[in-house]
């Protein structure tokens, strides 16, 4: 290393609204990137899930074959496959470029909150309020679950994926960490009240962030389960809100039932931005994996929030 | 050895028998060739092939192997399983023919190395030899004698029972000038070298010594040292010597590979005469080097006359002398000579120069006269008395050591011991004489010996034989000679006073039941506060060293073994009762106890104390799609493996049932969270409806009861934020708890239906009570919809019946004080509510699951009405459209007031619903395909606009 390193600048924080989508498919239940963070995935309300093109706004494709709300989705690393969630107990697996259901994996007793991909989309989890998670094989043609976890007491409410663990979060207030490499279930009792959504540091993947039901986040070693960092101010006494961590892991960003985004301070917990989304609630968020762009979900609409204006301005100047 | 007539019978014969000829007997007709059959010992023919064919054993049958031909071994071979690599020997190949005494490769019982030995072992022998003529059979130890190791022959033996020694030489003594003159005559060695002359010239000496009259043993024989050759070069071959070949040699001498042992040996033992003058490999066939001056005689020509060509007695070139040989003579020789008696040195060692240095060796001690060769041991030495503790801990020690440490019964001495247990010990019986020496008193004095004593003056007691002293005597004895007993005395005293407990204490003299039974004694004494506890409990049979003894005992383990009562025993409980049959198998990670978690959590203590770990077994195939190793290769386990617990325990079939149910993809979830308690708790009653009884299913109402309250604070939506919810745009999960619900009110005539429906009784309880209709609840499909418009037309009309019964129900488990078991309302109430059945069931069915769609876990924030309108710009607050009034199917109203609507506005809402989905799928249909037309359009202006821009640049 000749060169010494680009000294390195303050992270920067999605305070300007770059676009907003209206996705016209009801309420937007969720909201994701994809794997490269070139295109977001909006499930509606309305059973429809759409994916749309981050940079532009324009709508890509409309995938129609739920029978209820769609709840969650997730896009595969090389982008040919989709999954989706949706509350008519049902998973569906979709082919990106024709939009057919590839396999529709029913066996939920309820309503499917969450789904993930693997790492190389060889197997879908799902986690339902039945209280299981299910592990789909997307390879074989079998329809029955490779695995069924069935640990939690209560509704899962969120899981993720990362690497050979599993992490899962449920209403009964504990995060379960499935380690498959080392063949243990880790429980940390997180809160009497749901835990709501966790997610583990994207880079090293040694943390976990938990936000509960009791308006606090919370990020737990992972290793010990000891306590890290604790995060309020925001308001989360309802609803299921998102909760995720930026691109760079120097922040910790939870929606809110006031409208708006909060964002604190990794390490010294302190609240470095509150972005004011609208007057609803923000249901639902998500960071891309490399650059400093957010996305919300309020109500109908999906904004794309970003660290600098100028492109959008240019853009509106061109317009 | 034919002497026997039995022994004929085991000569083992070859061929068949030619039968015995009788004279009377015609000539029998020879049997023709092509008749002659050959047989093998399995009784198959087999066919002569000629010498070049295989002969007899061409196989099974002329073919290979066995009767289905050659078979090769099976091939098997997979991943965990690879295929061994099978070396085949020649052995696989043949036949048992071959095996047998006959065949190529004959496997026969022969003599192993280890088994040869040049002595035989006689009365091993001696001792087989009878016990053969003992035995059944005669021939018993025949096969021992086969297998017998090799014995030396009869001279060998015969010649070491003379005393010689292997290796001697043999023969006559000789004269030495014989031998000499023999020598000079034969000088043929192997090779062109000669041995070094040096031996000759000690020859000479030794002549000039010898007398004449003197005979010498004959030479000694180097044993021979039998080399299995095992490369391929000719005999004698001994391949290069570095050492040889580098350092160089004489012109005489050659490199020889095949020189004579004898000759190196001469070598290897330091004649170093030769003086090396070059390195090189020189010799014959190796040439000569150009850079060298001499010309040798590379093209050596070997004549035959070096060689031996008469079979003779090869002269040794040393005189080498047995070792009866004269002193002088050995010693003058050199000492590599003696060397060769050794045979072979190892190649790389040389001897020793120096000799040994001898051992000295001391004469033993001389005795003392009067010494006597007789072992007294010395008498065991007292632990106690070894030890240089103090005689208090001593005492201590030896006090306790009865449970503090596993002694063996033998080590208390036989002084240890009282006289009924020596008695015991020798098995004798009891004395018949009296016990005591008041028995052998007249009845008179006995009662003037127990009148004196009551009088309690024990020093005028004139009985004059200390033994029958009574307790009182003693104690007062014990309490003038031991003042410090006597304390102690009083604190086991104080210690024991009063309790009551009849508590397991400590056993200190289990060894000796009756001093248990005494201590024992003397405690309860104690307990009751007695001061002369003591006296009471002693033996008065035991004489009087002994009772003072344990009187003392009994006082310091009275004191050491306190009751445990005031201070520590509280603090322990004894174990529970072992793990009995009725238990189940619930997974582990029930175990954890949520009240010390929910604290831990309180004080932010997170780690350990919140944190379980378990085993987990993934399935293999997870395994491998994560590309990760099966952690527990081989173990048929998935998921977490079960542990036993208590069966009767009503929690552990709350989460049983609850995950099996889950497990079931048919069946739906289980309704709000308040009735999934309920439901579990029903569904166990029904299992075990007599196995209890009454009084169980009393206490578990009372559970039950608790149960249903404790979720409530639980819950997310605390009482105060109701309040505020209003505020607030998003709404908040409501508690159903029907105290709250009646407080704050706004519809009057809703009333009594909402309650009805919060407190109306699980579904689940209706299903297992008619088990009937309605089994659709898929509350996501339109059509469950449409039927739940339906049903509810239905339910309206029942409404009136309902309303007042489900309520009863409710009523009754909640009244915790009521003995009657819910299984009896239950039956009840089935008998009440017949009437209603199936109506009743249905819509509770679809309440049911409406409650479970939108009650379970936390809610979806509501998708805004504004949205329905297509504006991006124009958001409505949600707070505003509930004060609209407008009954829209947004969830922003608290979830009571939600289901207190009449019936009929529900049915309208559903319609309504559905018309704005339909609407709103046509318009946003409509809307997306406006936008995409403009998106297009502003996407070509985009691009006009960059390729401008491109111009410009």
């Amino acid at each position: 290393m000749a060169f010494p390193q680009p000294r390195p600048q303050a992270p920067q924080l999605p305070q300007h609204l770059l676009r907003t989508i209206d996705c016209q498919q009801g309420a937007v239940r969720a909201v994701r990137f994809n794997i490269d963070g070139n295109y977001l995935l909006s499930c509606g309300s309305d059973k429809s899930l759409k994916l749309w093109s981050a940079s532009r706004g324009t709508l890509l494709k409309t995938y129609s074959g739920h029978g209820y709300e769609v709840l969650d989705a997730d896009g595969s690393y090389d982008n040919s496959q989709i999954c989706s969630c949706s509350s008519d107990k049902t998973v569906i697996l979709w082919d990106v470029a024709t939009g057919q259901v590839t396999r529709k994996l029913r066996g939920h007793a309820g309503k499917v909150n969450c789904v993930q991909f693997n790492e190389e989309a060889t197997v879908i989890l799902s986690g339902s309020i039945d209280g299981t998670v299910r592990c789909w094989d997307t390879r074989s043609r079998r329809y029955e679950p490779i695995q069924v976890l069935d640990e939690a007491r209560d509704s899962i409410s969120s899981l993720k994926v990362a690497q050979h663990e599993l992490l899962t979060g449920s209403v009964d207030g504990r995060v379960r960490r499935y380690d498959l490499r080392m063949g243990q279930l880790h429980v940390d009792f997180i809160s009497s009240y749901f835990t709501e959504n966790i997610k583990p540091l994207n880079q090293d993947g040694q943390c976990t962030l938990s936000s509960s039901l009791d308006s606090t986040l919370r990020l737990l070693d992972k290793s010990t389960g000891e306590m890290l960092g604790e995060y309020t101010g925001h308001k989360m006494k309802g609803y299921k809100l998102d909760c995720c961590l930026s691109s760079k892991d120097t922040h910790v960003l939870s929606c809110s039932e006031d409208g708006h985004v909060y964002c604190w301070d990794l390490v010294e917990g302190s609240l470095s931005l509150k972005l004011p989304v609208g007057k609803a609630v923000v249901q639902s968020l998500s960071f891309h994996p490399t650059e400093t762009r957010l996305l919300t979900a309020m109500e109908g609409r999906v904004q794309v929030w970003g660290a600098e204006q100028e492109e959008m301005e240019e853009d509106v100047i061109a317009t | 050895m034919a002497s026997d007539s039995d022994s004929d019978e085991d000569f083992v014969t070859y061929g068949t028998p030619l039968e015995p000829l009788e004279e009377d007997e015609p000539l029998k007709k020879p049997i023709p060739l092509h008749d002659q059959t050959v047989k093998d010992e399995k009784g198959r023919y087999q066919r002569f092939h000629g010498a070049f064919t295989g002969g007899f054993s061409a196989g099974y049958f002329n073919t290979v192997g066995s009767k289905e031909g050659w078979t090769p071994s099976a091939f098997v071979s997979s991943r965990q399983q690879k295929a061994e690599k099978h070396h085949a020997r020649p052995e696989d190949f043949m036949d048992e023919e071959d095996f047998s005494e006959h065949g190529i490769a004959p496997r026969e019982i022969t003599t192993s190395q280890e088994f040869s030995s040049s002595r035989r072992d006689k009365a091993g022998e001696k001792a087989r030899a009878i016990s053969a003529q003992a035995a059944l059979i005669p021939g018993d130890t025949l096969l021992e004698e086969l297998i017998a190791p090799a014995r030396s022959s009869i001279g060998v033996e015969l010649l070491m029972k003379m005393g010689w020694k292997e290796g001697q030489g043999v023969g006559p003594r000789v004269k030495r000038k014989a031998r000499r003159q023999q020598k000079d005559g034969g000088g043929k060695v192997y090779g062109c070298t000669l041995p070094p002359a040096g031996s000759e010239e000690s020859e000479d000496d030794d002549e000039e010594f010898a007398p004449e009259n003197v005979t010498f043993a004959p030479k000694d024989v180097t044993p021979v040292d039998f080399n299995p050759r095992l490369g391929v070069q000719g005999l004698g071959y001994r391949g290069l010597d570095p050492s040889l070949a580098l350092l160089g040699h004489g012109t005489a001498e050659h490199i020889d590979l095949f020189k004579p042992q004898s000759e190196t040996r001469n070598r290897l033992f330091g004649d170093t005469k030769s003086s090396s003058r070059r390195g090189g490999v020189v010799g014959q066939a190796f040439g000569v080097g150009a850079l060298e001056d001499d010309d040798e005689d590379v093209y050596h020509r070997d004549s035959m006359s070096r060689y031996d060509t008469i079979l003779g007695e090869e002269e040794p070139g040393d005189g080498l002398y047995g070792w009866t040989a004269p002193q002088q003579y050995t010693k003058k020789k050199d000492r590599s000579k003696d060397a060769s008696y050794l045979g072979k040195i190892l190649e790389g060692f040389t001897l020793a120069q120096k000799p040994l240095e001898e051992k000295t060796i001391f004469p033993p001690p001389s005795l003392p006269r009067d010494y006597r060769p007789v072992h007294h041991f010395r008498p065991s030495v007292d632990v106690s008395h070894l030890s240089g503790v103090s005689p208090a801990l001593a005492e201590a020690l030896r006090v306790s050591k009865g449970h503090m440490v596993k002694e063996e019964p033998q080590q208390a001495g036989r002084h240890q011991l009282d006289s009924g247990q020596r008695r015991a010990l020798l098995g004798e019986d009891t004395l018949q004489g009296p016990s005591s020496v008041m028995e052998l008193l007249r009845p008179e004095d006995r009662q003037r010996l127990l009148s004196l004593r009551n009088s309690s003056n024990p020093p005028s007691a004139k009985t004059s034989i200390p033994v029958s002293s009574h307790a009182s005597q003693t104690s007062g004895k014990s309490a003038q000679v031991l003042p410090a007993s006597s304390d102690l005395q009083q604190v086991s005293l104080a210690a024991w006073r009063g309790i009551q407990t009849s508590s397991q204490t400590f056993k200190p003299f289990e060894k000796n039941p009756s001093k248990q039974a005494r201590y024992e004694l003397y405690l309860s004494c104690l307990k009751q506060g007695d001061n002369d506890a003591l006296e009471q409990s002693l033996d008065p049979g035991m004489t009087e060293w002994e009772r003072s003894r344990e009187r003392e005992e009994f006082v310091r383990a009275s004191i050491l073994y306190r009751p445990t009562s005031s201070s520590l025993s509280s603090r322990f409980t004894r174990a529970k009762d072992q793990e009995d049959d009725d238990s189940v198998e619930v997974s582990p990670d029930q175990e954890g106890d949520l009240d010390d978690k929910q604290a831990a959590v309180k004080m932010k203590m997170f780690g350990k104390l919140t944190r379980e770990t378990f085993e987990w077994y993934p399935d293999k195939l997870l395994c491998k799609r994560f590309n990760v190793p099966d952690p527990y290769p081989g173990s048929g386990i998935v998921g977490l493996p079960k542990v036993k617990r208590d069966k009767f325990s009503v929690f552990n079939f709350l989460t049983v049932t609850q995950s099996r149910e889950a497990a079931a993809p048919p069946k739906p979830p289980e309704s709000g969270k308040k009735s999934r308690w309920d439901v579990s708790e029903q569904k166990v009653e029904k299992k075990k409806e007599d196995l209890l009884g009454e009084l169980l299913s009393a206490a578990r109402n009372q559970t039950e009861t608790k149960v249903e309250q404790t979720p409530t604070p639980a819950l997310p939506a605390l009482p105060a934020s109701i309040s505020s919810s209003d505020q607030a745009p998003g709404s908040k999960p409501e508690i159903k708890s029907s105290d709250q619900q009646s407080s704050e009110e706004k519809k009057d005539g809703d009333e009594e239906e909402e309650e009805e429906e919060e407190s109306r009784p699980p579904m689940d309880l209706f299903k297992a009570i008619f088990a009937s209709s309605s089994d659709e609840k898929s509350s996501s499909s339109s059509e469950g919809e449409s039927s739940d418009e339906e049903e509810e037309k239905e339910t309206k009309e029942d409404e009136g019946k309902m309303d007042s019964e489900p309520l009863n129900l409710f009523s009754i488990p909640s009244t915790s004080t009521t003995t009657t078991s819910s299984s009896a309302t239950t039956t009840s109430f089935s008998s009440s509510a017949n009437t209603s059945s199936s109506h009743q069931a249905a819509a509770v069915s679809t309440q049911a699951s409406k409650q479970e769609e939108e009650e379970f876990g936390p809610k979806l924030p509501p998708p805004s009405a504004a949205l329905s309108r297509g504006g991006a710009t124009s958001i409505c607050p949600p707070s505003k459209e509930v004060k609209t009034g407008k009954k829209s199917k947004e969830k922003k109203h608290k979830k009571k007031k939600h289901y207190k609507h009449k019936k009929e506005k529900k049915k309208k809402k559903h319609k309504k619903h559905k018309h704005k989905e339909t609407a709103e799928e046509e318009q946003g249909g409509g809307d997306g395909e406006q936008e995409d037309g403009q998106v297009s359009t502003d996407e070509l202006l985009k691009r006009l606009k960059s390729i401008r821009s491109h111009q410009m640049w």
